[in-house]
Order: structure tokens, then sequence, then C-alpha cells
């Protein structure tokens, strides 16, 4: 009983679900950025073109073995405070907040789009070459021959992967904490700081908020997986 | 009498004398690593003319087939179609495959589209057709090879020879010059071979101009103008079916056919 007046208690005195709304923000757009990047670097990868090839691999591989904390420290400290570069209003109130906001969606899409991209690659595999050779046979170039029939095919493969990956970035959004977007890891070193007898309440809570939102993911991504699945 | 490729290319000549030439190939080599796949092979299709190419396994008659729109590239030689050397890649190669069916051994039916939409995928995307006149020619194709009432289904619902007749419907709805086959019975249960090879038929009387890599001696026999008859990478003998069965001039020849019509 303790625990859940505790974890009344940190409800009144903190606003925890503006934090787990920043958090469901974060996890949204850079989803959608990682999905659109990652999608490109999949296509690179297997382009026709060596050079177009290379520089996908390189993604990929320098990215992914980059800790997500440098990539975020670099969008944020790097273009943001040393490049003065800017994306918000510098007339709007929240202007500071909203930099931080979308430098760090821009360094989460960034690095979520390596894993991306590989999920991606994996789902191409699963695609018969026949496929794509069916796909020229009819006089399909190489980007109608993806869109049309290679990528329908190969996301319906990379559902499974592409739900871990986006567990994961849910989970990575706490990185932004330290560029201080007010999210829920934020709100919660906070709450540490100043409530030392609700301890074990505060990291239930916080924690409870994060299953909130990835259990259903991963059921529904495994539902999504079984539902699409391709027929051969 | 004789197993050279230089008279069979002299041959070649003579067949397809009679009508325009649509597909050429011109001393055409290809390798596979070590394996000289292809050798020095020149072949003439005729307009309307189908040629049934045969020949023992990996002798490269589906090689050949598929050098014919490019889905296997040459190391040296010349293939034209109508009279226009293959392009190498990009725009130009989509527009001349788009003019030459192919049908495949395993079908290949784009597994997330329902059978109509497969259909009309190429004359939409490729051809530019709006997609109720694509629509319209693709429920008349699927209603020539008998699957009209399967169209709202997807492949895998589809038996083998369902698929393969869909396949065909699929390279008649870019209404190509000249049709390839490459083995197209070869992954059907027994049962299911005739059907398809009715819908071949059909398409050869209806004057096609095809290519058709088979082992289907029937076929060969019954529709073929000319059969082909391949060895290690060579053209070895050519001529019309009946000569061709009843009298093989090379001693590879008499050999294949001693071993698959003795049965």
């Amino acid at each position: 009983m303790d625990l859940i007046d505790g974890m009344a208690t940190l409800l009144s005195r903190y606003d925890v679900l503006a934090a787990f709304w920043m958090t469901v923000k974060l996890t949204f757009v850079a989803a959608i950025g990682s999905l659109l990047i990652g999608t490109i670097v999949a296509i690179l990868r297997v382009a026709p073109v060596g050079v177009l090839q290379a520089f996908g691999t390189v993604y990929v591989h320098a990215i992914r073995n980059t800790p997500l904390t440098l990539i975020v420290f670099f969008c944020a400290f790097g273009f943001m405070n040393t490049m003065g570069w800017s994306i918000a209003s510098p007339e709007s109130p929240t202007s500071i907040a909203d930099n931080n906001f979308w430098f760090g969606v821009i360094g989460l899409s960034i690095y979520h789009a390596a894993f991306v991209a590989e999920a991606l690659r994996s789902g191409i595999n699963t695609v018969p070459t026949g496929q794509a050779e069916a796909a020229r046979a009819i006089g399909l170039s190489f980007m109608p021959a993806l869109a049309n029939v290679i990528l329908p095919q190969a996301f319906r493969g990379a559902i499974a992967p592409l739900g871990t990956t986006l567990i994961a970035l849910t989970k990575n959004t706490t990185v932004l904490a330290t560029i201080g977007v007010a999210e829920l890891s934020y709100i919660m070193s906070g709450m540490l700081e100043f409530n030392i007898s609700l301890l074990f309440a505060i990291f239930v809570l916080i924690a409870l908020a994060f299953v909130i939102l990835t259990l259903p993911m991963g059921f529904f991504f495994t539902w999504l997986s079984r539902r699409l699945v391709v027929a051969r | 009498m004789s197993d050279s490729p230089k008279v069979a290319a002299d041959d070649c000549a003579t067949h397809a004398g009679e009508r325009p030439p649509l597909v050429r190939l011109t001393d055409v080599n290809k390798h596979f690593g070590e394996l000289h796949v292809l050798q020095d092979i020149n072949l003439t299709v005729g307009l309307g003319e189908v040629v049934v190419v045969i020949g023992p396994s990996g002798s490269g008659k589906s090689t050949l087939c598929r050098t014919i729109n490019r889905l296997e590239t040459i190391d040296s030689g010349e293939i034209t179609i109508d009279g226009v050397k293959l392009p190498e890649e990009g725009k130009a190669l989509a527009e001349l495959r788009a003019d030459v069916g192919m049908v495949f051994q395993s079908f290949n039916l784009f597994a997330h589209k329902s059978i109509v939409d497969n259909v009309t995928l190429g004359p939409i995307k490729v051809r530019r057709q709006p997609s109720s006149k694509a629509r319209a020619h693709a429920m008349e194709l699927l209603e020539r090879v008998g699957v009209a009432s399967q169209a709202e289904k997807y492949p895998a619902q589809l038996s083998g020879g369902q698929q393969q007749r869909v396949a065909i419907a699929r390279a008649l709805a870019m209404d190509p010059k000249v049709m390839l086959f490459d083995e197209p019975t070869s992954a059907l249960d027994p049962e299911m071979v005739n059907e398809v090879l009715d819908v071949m038929v059909d398409l050869a009387k209806q004057g096609m101009t095809m290519v058709v890599v088979t082992h289907e001696m029937g076929f060969a026999r019954k529709a073929g103008d000319r059969v082909v008859f391949m060895a290690d990478g060579q053209l070895v003998e050519q001529a019309d079916p009946e000569t061709f069965f009843d009298h093989p001039q090379s001693n590879r020849a008499k050999d294949f056919l001693g071993k698959i019509l003795s049965h």
C-alpha cells in the first residue's frame, strides 16, 4: 500500500503525464524519422551502384557502432550550441526547449535509422530473387521494382525486427534527459533528488510508464507480423 | 553428321530465312567462373516462329533464354531484338524488357498482390495505362488462360498450373513482341502440365513468336517450328521437329533422345 500511496503522491506533485506525453512524442516523431532515413539507407545498400552501396554500408556500420549519447551530444551541443543552428523560431518563448526536442529527435532518428536499415535489409533478403527478376522482366526499372514489388514484401518480412527497434527507440528516448528534454527519465532524476522516502515508488512509477508503452508495442508487432505474412 | 557449332550456325541462317528475323544472337559467349556456359551461340528467331530449345541439364539452355532479356549478361557477342541491340542497363533496358514476355520455371507471381493486380502491374506502371483499361484487359487475358474466376485470390491460394497460366497472362498483358519460356512446366505436378501446355499451344497457333526451353517433347512436336538442341554450352543441332526427332544428326542428340524416348 505504501507503494501505491507513494506513487499517488508523486503523481500529485509532478506532472508525470506531461513527461509521459513528451516520451510518446519523441518516440513517435523519431520513429517516423528513423523509418524514412532507414528506408533510404536500406535502398542505398541494395542499389546497383557501388558508390551508393558503400555509402549505405558505411552509414550503418559507423552509426550502429557509435553510442547514442555521442550522437545526441553532437547534434545538441555541436550543431545547436557550437554551430548556432536553430530549428525552432527564436522568438518563441519555448524556443530552447523546442530546439532541444528537435535536435534530440534528429539524433534519435539518425541512430535508429541504422537499425531500421538493417531490419529492412534482412526483410529484403526474405524476398526470393525470382520476385525481382519477374519485376524486371515486365519492364520495371530499379526504383519502381523496389517500390511495387520488393519493399512491400520486405516490410512485411521485417515487421518483427522493426518492432524490436521501435521498443529500443522508446527506451532510448531517455538519453535525451542529458540535453534537458523533459521526458520521463528527466522528471525521474528530479524526483529522486527530493524524495528520499519514495525511491522505490519513483522507480516503479517511471518503469511502469515505459512498460505501458512498450509491452503493447511488442504484442502489436507480433500480431501484425502474423497478420501481414506473405504466403508463398 | 557433325557436332560442330559452325555447321549449326549455318543451318540457322537457312531456317530463319523464310521469316523476318526478330531475335538475333551473334557469337554470344558467357562464362560462369571457369564454366564456359554459352559458346559462340548463333541463333535467329523469325517473326511468329516457335523455337523449342532442348538439351540435357546444365547445357546452358536456360541461360541462353535468360540472356535474351538480359536477366543474364553476356561476355561477348551481340543480341538484337527487332533490329535493336540490347541496351546494357537503365531505362532503355527496362523499356526493351517490357516488349519481351518472360515465363519462369517457378512462376514468380508477385506474392503480395492479387492475381488481377499481378497482371495489371506492368500495364499500369510501365505502359501508363489507366487502371480501368488495364483491369479489363487483364480480365480478358485471365479468361483466355482459364483462371478468371480466381482473379481476386492471391498466388499462394492457386495451384501450380493456375499460377503458371496467370504468369503467362501477366507476360501477355504487356503485348510482348516475343515470349520467352524458361522450363515453364518443370516445377509442375504431372497432372497440371497439360493445362499450361494447352495455353502455350494456343499462343503458338495465334502466331506469337516464342522461345521455349522445355523437356516436353510432345509440345516441341506439336507446336514447334524448329527444335534447337544444346549440349555443353554449344548449339549442337537444329531442325524442324519431325526431322530432329526422327533423324537426329549428331551423336549427342541421338544419345540424348535415346535416353529420354526409350520409355
